[in-house]
């Protein structure tokens, strides 16, 4: 079923067997071998050099790490200056404070100021768990590709965070890479593929029912979805889109035309995220029946990734019914 | 830098003198824009461009050149009459501010003009960008100065005080700010609006070589400077006391002329009183 070519992870559709790593594990390891890459890459923390994963390249590269403190504002804005003089500066904060509390500041000093800075936003989505609401960004995504001159990179696991990671150091444009805290599935290998720019087919049925985009971690659940409901002699391709902007417009259109039928997956508002990139394109070239599985206009709140993913419907049964959905909207 | 005699001295009054006259007359063209900000900064603008820094206006991006960051984008009206009058840009470019697809945006912007190190507008954000440059040639060795100006309305921006306690924390000898001190903005003076004083010693208290100056006195200013560049184990503050409208009797000390441009008779007054040294002379055509 999944795509040879990609070289993903033998295990990934085997609960047993399969393996966990967050995908900021896969930052903190790219940013390594973009540090050795290019000595101009440095790396700005506010005071969470563990928990963004940052501590390595701090040890690696010490002369290349500069603390900031608890303030996001000054975060992004020396990164701006930095960059401004010649540097490729990363910033590493929690999503819901960079880019949520220094909007701003990244809308200004980097985006229309257009300077090669890094945002990563840690901790993004439902799955940071127990620390609430206060910190589960479910909107960055949509701040983020709002912005012109901006890149935005959701990685599935840690692999492609590493690359996305190596990939945006010599971006040479602003770039956004969102980033999650809890363990979920590896899905690729070192060997898989990854351009910015690019969405990967990972499952392609030769007449599928219906297409699912995904971005980030979710992806694991459409692979299942996909796995199950073939089962029922359902069709259903999966592509990983991970660049949200700019989108793979090509990708897209084409499994759309063949699927005729459209279902996205991400932990992020309805509002802004990968779902609502993919219908503002589709509406105009090729609107065909579509359903978002995502966060809907709701703060987030403590638990379990399992308890939160069922709570707020981004769970498999979630996504299988919104498949069944698309499905019967396909023939009304 | 050179040696300020008093030829020099004169030339460098003289020089801002024009400089108002070219903000003056650009405001009435553009019918929209800030007037008392910008003539109350000629004198260090000029200061600056013809005096202090290293830089070459046929060479704007060359690597050693000292960065002056205008964090108070609001102001660039003086920033581009002065860049006009040291030869960034031809002085008949002055009349396209802030038309539609003029390099001379109301806010200044990055890549539309070289020579402008950073876009801003929205206040309390030039401090830091200003610390992150100074930050990354010191890391490369260079010897170029930062110089970051600012307004004493952004003492108000938490964001201008986050930057303070990283450049104090790393020691940026290379980073030397100048706050315009006018005292006034938008709804009425700093003191009634939020008060900032006393703000020497804020900026003392936050690990900063301070100094207060007349802004109006360029020889005062650029010993200030001098000062200020040869500490290199903390950052400098130059608390430059300005008159808001500086030159133009109206438009001195009042906080309505912050973002109101003068109409074309007020201009042609304002021009004559310029040129005239506020009546002590009989002016001529200077512009």
């Amino acid at each position: 079923m999944l795509n040879i070519k990609l070289q993903l992870d033998q295990d990934v559709l085997h609960p047993d067997t399969i393996k966990l790593k967050p995908t900021r594990d896969g930052f903190g390891t790219g940013l390594i071998e973009a540090g050795k890459k290019d000595e101009r890459v440095v790396v700005l923390c506010a005071d969470l050099a563990e928990s963004t994963r940052v501590e390595e390249f701090k040890k690696t590269f010490p002369e290349r790490y500069i603390e900031i403190g608890v303030a996001e504002q000054n975060l992004a804005t020396v990164a701006s200056g930095m960059a401004n003089y010649g540097k490729i500066p990363f910033i590493a904060s929690y999503a819901a404070f960079s880019p949520g509390r220094n909007n701003e500041q990244i809308r200004t000093t980097i985006a229309l100021n257009d300077v090669p800075v890094i945002i990563a936003g840690c901790h993004a989505g439902i799955s940071v768990g127990p620390d609430g609401a206060t910190h589960q960004a479910l909107e960055d995504i949509g701040l983020m590709r709002m912005l012109p001159n901006m890149t935005v990179v959701v990685p599935c696991d840690a692999f492609e965070a590493h690359r996305a990671t190596v990939a945006l150091a010599q971006l040479g444009k602003p770039g956004y890479l969102r980033l999650g805290r809890e363990k979920t599935p590896v899905i690729t290998t070192e060997q898989t593929p990854f351009e910015i720019g690019t969405a990967y087919t990972y499952v392609d049925q030769e007449n599928p029912d219906v297409v699912i985009f995904a971005c980030g971690p979710f992806l694991h659940t459409a692979l299942l979805v996909a796995e199950s409901m073939q089962k029922d002699t359902t069709s259903v391709s999966v592509v990983n889109v991970p660049t949200i902007k700019p989108l793979d417009t090509k990708t897209i259109l084409e499994h759309t035309k063949k699927a005729g039928a459209v279902v996205t997956i991400e932990e992020h508002q309805r509002a802004g995220g990968l779902g609502s990139a993919i219908a503002e394109y589709l509406v105009s070239e090729f609107p065909v029946p579509m359903e978002m599985v995502a966060v809907n206009d709701r703060f987030g709140q403590s638990g379990s990734l399992a308890e939160l993913t069922k709570e707020y419907n981004l769970d498999q049964d979630s996504l299988t019914q919104a498949v069944s959905k698309v499905i019967q909207r396909k023939s009304i | 830098m050179s040696f300020l005699d008093d030829a020099t001295l004169q030339n460098l009054e003289s020089k801002a003198n024009q400089i108002r006259q070219s903000i003056v007359s650009m405001l009435v063209e553009a019918k929209s824009g800030h007037t008392a900000g910008p003539l109350g900064m000629a004198d260090i603008f000029t200061a600056f461009y013809f005096h202090i820094l290293n830089h070459d206006p046929k060479n704007p991006d060359k690597e050693d050149r000292d960065r002056l960051i205008l964090s108070n984008g609001h102001i660039v009206p003086v920033r581009y009459a002065t860049m006009a009058h040291a030869g960034y840009f031809p002085l008949e470019e002055l009349k396209t501010l802030r038309k539609f697809g003029s390099r001379l945006q109301g806010h200044p912007e990055r890549h539309m003009l070289p020579g402008v190190e950073t876009t801003s507008g929205p206040l309390g954000e030039g401090l830091s960008q200003g610390a992150g440059i100074a930050y990354a040639g010191r890391m490369d060795k260079k010897k170029f100065f930062t110089y970051v100006l600012l307004s004493d309305g952004e003492m108000q921006c938490g964001l201008t005080w986050e930057a303070g306690m990283f450049a104090a924390a790393n020691k940026l000898g290379n980073l030397i700010a100048v706050i315009d001190r006018n005292n006034i903005q938008i709804n009425g003076t700093t003191e009634d609006v939020m008060p900032l004083e006393p703000l020497a010693d804020k900026w003392r208290a936050f690990g900063w070589h301070v100094e207060e100056v007349d802004g109006h006195n360029i020889s005062g200013f650029i010993d200030a400077i001098n000062h200020a560049k040869a500490i290199t184990t903390a950052p400098s503050m130059i608390i430059a006391h300005t008159i808001p409208g500086k030159g133009i009797a109206d438009i001195e000390y009042d906080f309505k002329w912050h973002g109101t441009p003068p109409n074309a008779d007020q201009g042609a007054e304002f021009l004559k009183e310029l040129r005239t040294l506020q009546g002590k002379i009989e002016g001529g055509h200077s512009e």
